[in-house]
């Protein structure tokens, strides 16, 4: 498999064929991966793909089975105090002393740092400045999540792992979230992120790679990804029976335009064509003829969510597992 | 230098969070001296002077249980919990946390021993070991150090957070039975000499030859047990120590 642009001139992150196994579980299948300074990079995958234990390998936490892996000029095996004092980890689930405030438990981590971020300005980024007296045990979810966001930067890093970060986050909170990512960007450093929302990664990721069953199966900018693959116009629309008296079901179009009509798991019905006008045109002269209403009619490209589909069920072993 | 200042720095966050902590007060400061005062009302344990007893065996109990017991189990629930993962990912050395973890532990150890004296002193009428201070302030500290490795070293052995009472209390309380802690042991007996391989037996004995007014059968082959005790506990716990729940 070739990837477009996997090779970048000095990146913050190189991985060459990379592997890891757990007992009998090939967690990793050789992956390359380049990240270039000042990038936000996304990692996609259904649950189990491999990208926490990816990322765990370049954040020093694991030792990898196979490859070659430098990040910032080093091999994160080596665990280099030096190295984890350049980088910042939001892992994925993780616990934090309970009986510690908010504000305690930033002084506690920006401790271990060479070159803390003051406290105050930790909690203003993740606007927990009215959480600051609060028990860790007493914040909510998203609070909470909050506070791993902060402690990732606590050390000043100019490499950023999040893995899942937004999980848990109300959509005004993940909207402060993305801000963070990309303030913290702004600033030349670099981020490496994993997520399951495709919007998350449409909003904040320069590249994105997506990795299934321990490789990645496509890496390039969000275009590049849907380019290659759900080509043409998705339409989209619901029937209502409000208006109809007879069987609708026995009248409605298998194929409109020469292509497949989709019926979704909602109930909602889809079609993707390479001939748009065609298409609506017999579906609206259906409805028209039948009485029948089109609810939600939406006629747009194909997203990122469409070609992340098409590329889990194409590399997938069960694409039913994957439950973000 | 800059390892002393992360070690202060961290044993400072671990005592706001012990101080907060419910069931860690409870646990290692009202659970001994609630025993003291019950004890103290049944003074004629067996014939004996089981004040005079007493003082000393839960001062025994107290370093035991603030040391080796809280450390495993405080060990095994922030691995569990994940702190350890966290810690793990910074440039703090890992040997640093779980260094400030058993001085924190260390200084519990020797408070709760002040406590007990003074309340031995106070309402139990206990004399003050006057003597055997010396005695007592290098049992404390040996025995205090060689519970917190060998705690060290059980915190790798419990599978998870759930079962770190258990296995803890599987491994003190039968200690306590046969290291004159609960009961006087008699010196020829069976059980005594069993735990008398073990190192709390070795800190009980010198905490009761600390309140004997010419410190009668001190012998320093008891010192020497909890300094061998603390190395193989310091040596094994680096064999089963990690970071992360067993998955
Ligand atoms: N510590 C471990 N020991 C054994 N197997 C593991 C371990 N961690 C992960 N695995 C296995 O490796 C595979 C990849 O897991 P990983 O956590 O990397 O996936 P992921 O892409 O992050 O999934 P998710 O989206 O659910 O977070 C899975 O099959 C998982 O069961
Ligand atoms: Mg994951």
């Amino acid at each position: 498999m070739t990837h477009p642009r996997s090779s970048i001139a000095d990146p913050v992150i190189r991985v060459r064929g990379l592997r890891k196994v757990y007992g009998d579980v090939e967690a990793v299948r050789g992956i390359d991966l380049d990240v270039a300074r000042g990038e936000v990079f996304a990692l996609l995958g259904p649950n189990g793909a491999g990208k926490t234990t990816t990322l765990e390998i370049l954040e020093g936490y694991r030792v990898r089975t196979g490859g070659d892996v430098s990040v910032l000029g080093v091999d994160p095996a080596r665990r280099d105090p030096g190295f984890l004092a350049r980088i910042g980890i939001c892992l994925q689930a993780t616990g934090i002393e309970r009986y510690l405030t908010v504000r305690e438990v930033l002084e506690l981590y920006a401790g271990y740092y060479p070159r803390p971020r003051p406290v105050s300005e930790l909690l203003d980024t993740v606007e927990l400045q009215d959480a600051a007296g609060t028990l860790v045990r007493r914040l909510s979810g998203g609070q909470r999540r909050r506070l791993d966001l902060a402690l990732a930067l606590a050390g000043d890093p100019e490499l950023l792992y999040l893995d899942e970060p937004t999980t848990g986050f109300d959509p005004e909170a993940r909207r402060g979230a993305w801000d963070l990512v990309r303030s913290f960007r702004g600033a030349g450093r670099t981020v490496i992120l994993t997520t399951h929302q495709m919007d998350e990664a449409e909003a904040l990721a320069d590249r994105i790679g997506v990795m299934v069953d321990g490789r990645i199966v496509a890496l390039g900018t969000a275009g590049e990804i849907v380019g290659g693959r759900a080509t043409g116009t998705h339409i989209r629309w619901r029937t209502s029976r409000a208006s109809v008296d007879g069987p609708m079901a026995a009248s409605e179009p298998s194929t409109l335009a020469g292509s497949l009509v989709q019926h979704e798991p909602d109930g909602g019905r889809s079609l993707r064509t390479d001939d748009p006008s065609r298409a609506l045109h017999e579906l609206t002269g259906w409805a028209m003829t039948q009485g029948v209403v089109l609810d939600d009619l939406r006629v747009g490209r194909a997203t990122l969510e469409d070609a992340y589909l098409e590329l889990v069920a194409a590399h997938g072993r069960d694409v039913s597992s994957d439950a973000p | 230098m800059k390892a002393l200042h992360l070690i202060v720095h961290q044993v400072r966050a671990e005592d706001r969070a012990f101080r907060r902590n419910p069931t860690a007060a409870f646990f290692t400061f009202t659970f001994p001296l609630l025993f003291l005062v019950l004890v103290a009302g049944a003074p004629d344990l067996g014939g004996l002077d089981g004040t005079r007893f007493y003082v000393p065996a839960i001062a025994t109990f107290s370093v035991v249980n603030a040391c080796f017991t809280a450390v495993a189990m405080n060990v095994a629930l922030a691995r569990d919990h994940g702190v350890l993962k966290r810690v793990h990912g910074t440039p703090m050395p890992m040997w640093t946390w779980l260094v400030a973890r058993m001085v924190h532990s260390t200084i519990v150890a020797g408070a709760l021993v002040v406590i007990v004296i003074a309340v031995g002193a106070l309402l139990l009428q206990v004399p003050l070991p006057l003597t055997g201070v010396p005695v007592l302030v290098v049992a404390v500290i040996l025995g205090a150090a060689c519970c917190c490795a060998l705690g060290l070293a059980v915190a790798g052995i419990i599978p998870n957070a759930a079962a770190a009472p258990a296995v803890v209390n599987a491994i003190a309380l039968p200690l306590y039975v046969v290291s004159d802690v609960f009961v006087q042991l008699d010196a020829g007996s069976p059980l005594a000499a069993i735990g008398s391989l073990f190192p709390v037996a070795h800190l009980a004995r010198l905490l009761h030859v600390a309140w004997t007014p010419d410190l009668a059968g001190f012998d320093i082959v008891d010192l020497l047990w909890l300094v061998g005790w603390g190395v193989a506990g310091l040596l094994l716990a680096v064999r089963t120590f990690r970071w992360e729940p067993r998955t």
